[in-house]
Order: structure tokens, then sequence, then C-alpha cells
């Protein structure tokens, strides 16, 4: 949150990130029609708004359901090329159980893979996917629905269908460890990339190619009883985010029998904080409904590319080597 | 499980020095050079560089695409005629008839010389070897009378079950060597699908981490080798009946067994689009003193399903393994019927005994009952049409051989 504030040239305080996430939380109820679910991190969940109300309850009143991040970062793989697994297993049930009980019912995990000329590596593949099958497994037990994030970075010069093979194989690593661990996949969500080439490839795709290499990696990998894919935005601009969920909602490439819809932090908020600045919250909270409202229609495939445009711009919203 | 391999000198993982310091390990002989790799340390190896693959040209994508599609249209499915010789012998003993070439011939010439109408409710056909090979009386090759009803042939390649050493009673299943050959001819002979049959037995202690692990990898390996020579493999990991366990457990191993092949057909970048699944319906044992509805059973099939094939497989032709024909009409019926679950595939027939009892008991071995012993089989198969549609009429269609469940004890073949 200190670089999103850094970039509209606030600091980082615990009051400007509760404001923040005050602005969003307090947004009018329009809100709800486009935005089922919030991930919120620990400290968010516990802060209150300007009146004394927990930002949580504001939430619950605009029908939205809260969730928690529950890893704790990105650990080193020692021996890998600069590859990583994910912690935050320790007591986690009884992290689950209270989170639960503050309100919160679904959580989320993010583990990260690197697309690179020998990674990501068998060990990151198996590593990551069993990191994340006992984090839902831990979850489930604890009435928390799971998200399952295994990201695959953006970053390389890799062409769409490295992409797509790599994607393919760490979602099957996935659902095998999920299946070993005996998870409940009717009570799991699935939060994966868009198969799209790395940052740097020389060769640019079209949204319905990248559409298709999605809905065709997904179509052989993940199971017809998980419920829902909400894809994560990646470096995309909040544009491109939105077309490409449309793009992925009308392709015919393949079958997709889970609902395929939005689950954006970047892609959602670049316009929001630049409108707001610290001080315009009518404005920030006006780009966030338009943007929340464009990703509803795309995740019917009904979108109008270009037809919100926000006070972000086009700006790309890569981060090399994104740690959070 | 945890990779064998120990970290070579630069400490990653599964690397080439890692390999070559290995030198010998128990398990599994690759024939590579006598070097006895474990399937462990192949798996590092060739999951380091797993990202790295070729997906089928697209030529070859559309004809496997074509061949699959065309098997579980709508409204239809297989008859498997594959028995082997063994096996078609103790067929044709229950009906008092010797097991000689010319009887076998002239039992699937019976079935090929239907007529046309079956192939409203048959897409496909499996044979066995010597039946590829075989004429009607007029010398038409059978191949040729299948064809030319719309009907596509296909070609059992497996060589049968043998046991896992240490296992409890475990097997796996072999015909890999020279299959690449084989295919490529079958393929010339005109077969455009294949179908490998693997057994996986539910006991105390089974099906065993090996055999789930063995035998998902040599499907994998069949269905790999089916593709390159341009048949669609049909995938068959059957969880036989045999036991008292209740349907529960029969879905946790269906389910478990289905999440190892899977991930194997994805090890061996086997193209799913080009494949199809036969599985055993989820049933309880035979021995369970508990019976189960059809929609129990359906519920259950459908949810083990969902959870694990993937929708890009196009369809699921079931094995009727021990029921009788109405039951496996029945249960076909409700599992399309079924919405407990998202159902993205054709979920469809391949029936041997549970397609052709009835038509065995009326032909009898005797050629003035032939026209009698085709009606029976485009009865059933009209039936089996209609359950893969979820338009079954349950008790409508009477079969020659009543309701007789088709059950034989830890049936081989």
């Amino acid at each position: 949150m200190g670089k999103r504030l850094a970039d509209i040239n606030l600091e980082n305080t615990e009051d400007n990130r509760r404001k923040y996430r005050q602005l969003l939380f307090t947004t009018d109820k329009e809100l709800g029609n486009y935005i089922s679910g919030v991930i919120l991190f620990h400290e968010t969940l516990y802060q209150k708004s300007d009146d004394g109300r927990p930002l949580v309850n504001l939430i619950k009143q605009l029908g939205i359901i809260p969730g928690i991040k529950v890893d704790k970062g990105v650990v080193p793989l020692m021996g890998s090329e600069d590859e990583s697994t994910t912690q935050g297993l320790d007591d986690l049930s009884q992290r689950c159980a209270q989170y639960k009980k503050d309100g919160c019912d679904f959580a989320k995990w993010r583990s990260v893979l690197k697309v690179g000329k020998n990674t990501p590596s068998y060990q990151a593949m198996l590593e990551n996917a069993n990191v994340l099958a006992r984090y839902a497994s831990i979850c489930q037990m604890n009435g928390l629905v799971p998200i399952v994030e295994p990201e695959v970075l953006m970053d390389g010069s890799h062409d769409l269908e490295r992409a797509q093979k790599v994607t393919e194989t760490v979602l099957a690593f996935t659902y095998k460890a999920l299946n070993d661990h005996h998870v409940f996949l009717e009570g799991t969500l699935l939060k994966p990339n868009m198969v799209l080439a790395g940052q740097e490839c020389p060769t640019k795709y079209t949204p319905q190619q990248a559409a298709q290499a999605t809905v065709v990696a997904l179509s052989r990998t993940v199971p017809a009883a998980v419920p829902g894919i909400c894809f994560l935005s990646g470096g995309q601009s909040e544009e491109e985010a939105t077309i490409h969920l449309d793009a992925i909602n009308k392709c015919t490439a393949g079958r997709k029998p889970w609902s395929l819809t939005f689950s954006y932090g970047r892609a959602l908020q670049a316009s929001t904080l630049k409108a707001w600045k610290g001080k315009d919250v009518k404005a920030g909270q006006a780009e966030l409904l338009k943007r929340a409202k464009a990703n509803g229609a795309a995740s019917m495939g009904k979108y109008v590319a270009g037809s919100v445009a926000g006070t972000a711009g086009e700006a790309g919203l890569f981060v090399k080597n994104h740690q959070y | 499980m945890t990779p064998v391999a120990r970290r070579g000198s630069r400490g990653y993982v599964g690397g080439v020095e890692g390999i070559n310091t290995h030198g010998q390990l128990a398990g599994r002989g690759e024939g590579q050079g006598g070097r006895v790799v474990s399937p462990h340390i192949s798996n590092t190896r060739a999951a380091i560089m797993t990202t790295y693959f070729s997906y089928p040209d697209e030529s070859l994508q559309q004809e496997l695409r074509r061949i699959a599609n065309a098997i579980t249209a709508p409204g239809k499915g297989i008859l498997a005629a594959d028995e082997s010789v063994s096996t078609m012998g103790k067929r044709l003993a229950d009906i008092g008839v010797e097991n000689t070439d010319e009887n076998r011939r002239k039992y699937r010439q019976l079935l090929f010389t239907t007529d046309k109408s079956v192939s409203e409710y048959i897409s496909g056909v499996i044979l066995f070897h010597e039946t590829v090979y075989q004429k009607s009386d007029d010398g038409t090759p059978f191949i040729n009378l299948i064809k030319d009803k719309g009907i596509i042939a296909g070609i059992k390649v497996d060589k049968g079950v043998v046991p896992l050493m240490g296992s409890e009673d475990e097997s796996t299943t072999q015909g890999l060597d020279d299959l690449s050959q084989r295919c490529a001819q079958y393929k010339k002979d005109g077969c455009d699908f294949a179908k490998w049959r693997s057994v996986l037995k539910i006991g105390k202690n089974t099906p065993s981490y090996q055999s789930m692990l063995e035998n998902a990898n040599v499907l994998a390996r069949y269905a790999s080798i089916c593709q390159m020579n341009g048949l669609v493999p049909i995938v068959e990991p059957e969880v036989l009946p045999d036991g008292e366990h209740d349907l529960d457990r029969a879905q946790k191993v269906t389910e478990t067994v289905l999440a190892f092949v899977y991930k194997a057909l994805n090890d061996h970048h086997v193209f799913l689009e080009g494949t199809l699944l036969k599985p055993n319906m989820v049933t309880a044992g035979q021995s369970c003193s508990k019976k189960f509805k059809p929609e129990e059973v359906a519920k259950a099939t459908v949810v083990a399903l969902s959870r694990t094939m993937p929708a890009a497989v196009p369809g699921v032709t079931f094995l009727s393994g021990g029921q009788s024909e109405e039951e496996a009409s029945v249960h076909l019926d409700a599992i399309n019927k079924c919405t407990e679950a998202k159902k993205p595939w054709a979920l469809t027939f391949s029936y041997g005994r549970a397609l052709q009892a009835s038509v065995l008991r009326a032909w009898g071995g005797k050629d003035e009952n032939v026209k009698g012993g085709q009606a029976e089989l485009l009865s059933r198969a009209k039936a089996n049409s209609e359950a893969s549609l979820g338009k079954y009429q349950w008790g409508s269609c009477q079969g020659y051989a009543g309701d007789k469940g088709l059950f034989i004890k830890d049936h081989a073949y």
C-alpha cells in the first residue's frame, strides 16, 4: 500500500491507509451490483470509519462478502533459480477460525511462479501446489472458502504459447495437490493469471488470442466442480484487464463450465487512487464504480471496449517481479 | 512423495549432474542403454523441462478432435466387441458354442451385418486384433461393413494385465512395446481409435499408490503413442466392482484414480480434446450389503467426474462392468438426468456385455437365429442411445437375457 500511496504523493501512515479503505467501503451501494467480495489485509479488518463504524460492517452492508489474505509472503527456495514458495501455514487454523468469527467468509493465498529458461522447475511447481493445497484444506476446516492463487508472473520475453504451456502445467500440479489433500473443490475458487505473453515479448497478441489461450488452458486443467475463476490482473492496465476478461467471456474455443470473473487490485484501483489523491473522495468513488461496472459487464461478455475511460489512463500497471 | 533425485553439484534438484550421480536405482527399467531409472527420476528430469513441449500440429489436432467428437455425437455410443479369444470363448461357452475361429467370425459377422439403422445409435465399435482382418461369408472385410454404415472402427491395443511385484494382488497393463508401429498399421488398416484397459481393485489397502501411479502412467504413455499415430485413445482406468465397499468408498477411489490419470496425461502432454475416458460408473461393491438407487449412483458418478475430468475432454464412454443390460441403461439414463454437478462433456456408453448378452442368447450359435440376435442388438442399442440423452424409459427394453447380472468375479478380461 505504501507504493500505491507514494504514487499519489501520500505518506504511508495507518490513517492514510484507513482513509483510503474508508473511501472504498463508503462508496454508494450500487457497488454491490458489481462487487461480490473484497479481499482485505489483516489491519483493514479491524479498522473503523471516521464515525467509528467497523469497515467490515460497511462492507457487509453493501452486500459484499469480506475475505482475508492469509499468506505471509514469499520466501526463496534453496537451490532454485530465484524461485520461491509462500509461507503462512503456522497457526493458520487458529487464524482462520478467528477471521471467520470476525466476519470473513473467504481467504486468499498467493503463490508465485516465474517463466524463465529453466523455470518454473519441478521443485517450485510441486512445492507451491502443495502449500496451496495445505492452505486450502486448513481454510475449509474453518469454514472459509479458499481462493487458490498460483500466479505465473508476466515477467519475461516468452511468447503466448509458452505462457499457455506453463499455465497448464502449473494448474495440473495444483489440482493434483488439491485432490491429494482432499480439498472440497465445490467450495474453492481459482485466482489464476490470464494466459498472456511476457511483458518483454516482441510479438503482440490480440485479446482474442489471449482469451483463447486462457480458455483452452483452463478447460484442460480446471475441473468443472470448481464454481468459478476470478482472474488476477497482474501488470495489465485497467482497460486491458477489462477487455481481456470480456474476450474470455466471449470466447468459444473451449468448454467453460465455471464462471469467469475478476479479482482485481491494481486494475480496479489505479484510477480511484489517482482521482482521490488523498483529497477528493467522491471523485475516487466515482472511478471505482465506473471500473467495477465495466468489469461486471466484461464478466458477462458484454463490455464495449473503450467505453469506460479511467483517470489512470492506459498506463500499464506492471511491477517487475511483483512481490505483493 | 518426494523426488528421489539428490542434488547435483550445482545444488539444483534433478539437474543432469544429479541424475548421473544417482547411478542405479530400484524401479521400473526404462530400457535406456541398460540404466535402470526410477519413475521419480524420469519424472523429475522430464518435469524440469516439462513446460517445454509441443502441442500436436494443427492438422493432427483437427483429426483427433473430429474422431473424438464423432464418437460422442449426441445419442450415440460404442459397441465394445473387442473380447479376446479367451474371453470370447467364455461368452460362447455360456451359449453352448465352441470357441473356434469360425464361430467367432460368425458372431462378429452377425454384429456387423446388422441393419444400417444401428448407426443411429452406435458411433464406434471396438475390435480385437483378429476381427480387424476377418471377412464376412461373401468376402467383405468386416472393417468395410463397419465403415459403410458410417461407424468408426477402433482397436484394443493393450496386451493384458500383469502383476505388480510387492503389491496386494494388483496389476498393471502391458502392451507398450512396438505400440507405435502397431498403431500406425491399425490406422492404415482402417481404425481411428484405440482402447487400453487398466484395472484397479478396491480392497482394505488398495488401490495402492504404486498401482495408481503405474496404471496412470502406462495409460498416458499409451495415449501419447496413439495420438502420434492419429488414433484417438480411449483411456480406461477401470475400478472393479468386486468387494463389499459402499458407494462413498467407490467414489473416493474413483476420484483419486482419475486425479492420477489426468495428472499423468498432463505430464505426458496428451492432447485432451482428442481423447475419451472410459471409466466405471461409481457403484458400491458387488458384495456390499447396502443397495443404492440409480439416482445415488448417478450423483456419485457425476460428482466424481466433475471433480477430476477437465472440460476439454469431449466425452465419457462408460464401461458397464458387471451390470446387467437393463441396469447399465438405467444408470446411464440417471447419469444424464442428474443435475447435481456440472457436466460439460458427453456421457455415453461403451458397452460389451451389456450390449451383447441378449444378442448372444438369442443367436445361440444358429444361422436361423441371426436376425433374432440382430434385433436384440438394435433394441438395446436404441435403449442406450435414449439413455445417453436422458430419455430412456426404464424397463421399456426387454432383453432376451432377462435382467441377470453379468458380473464376473475379478474380471481379467
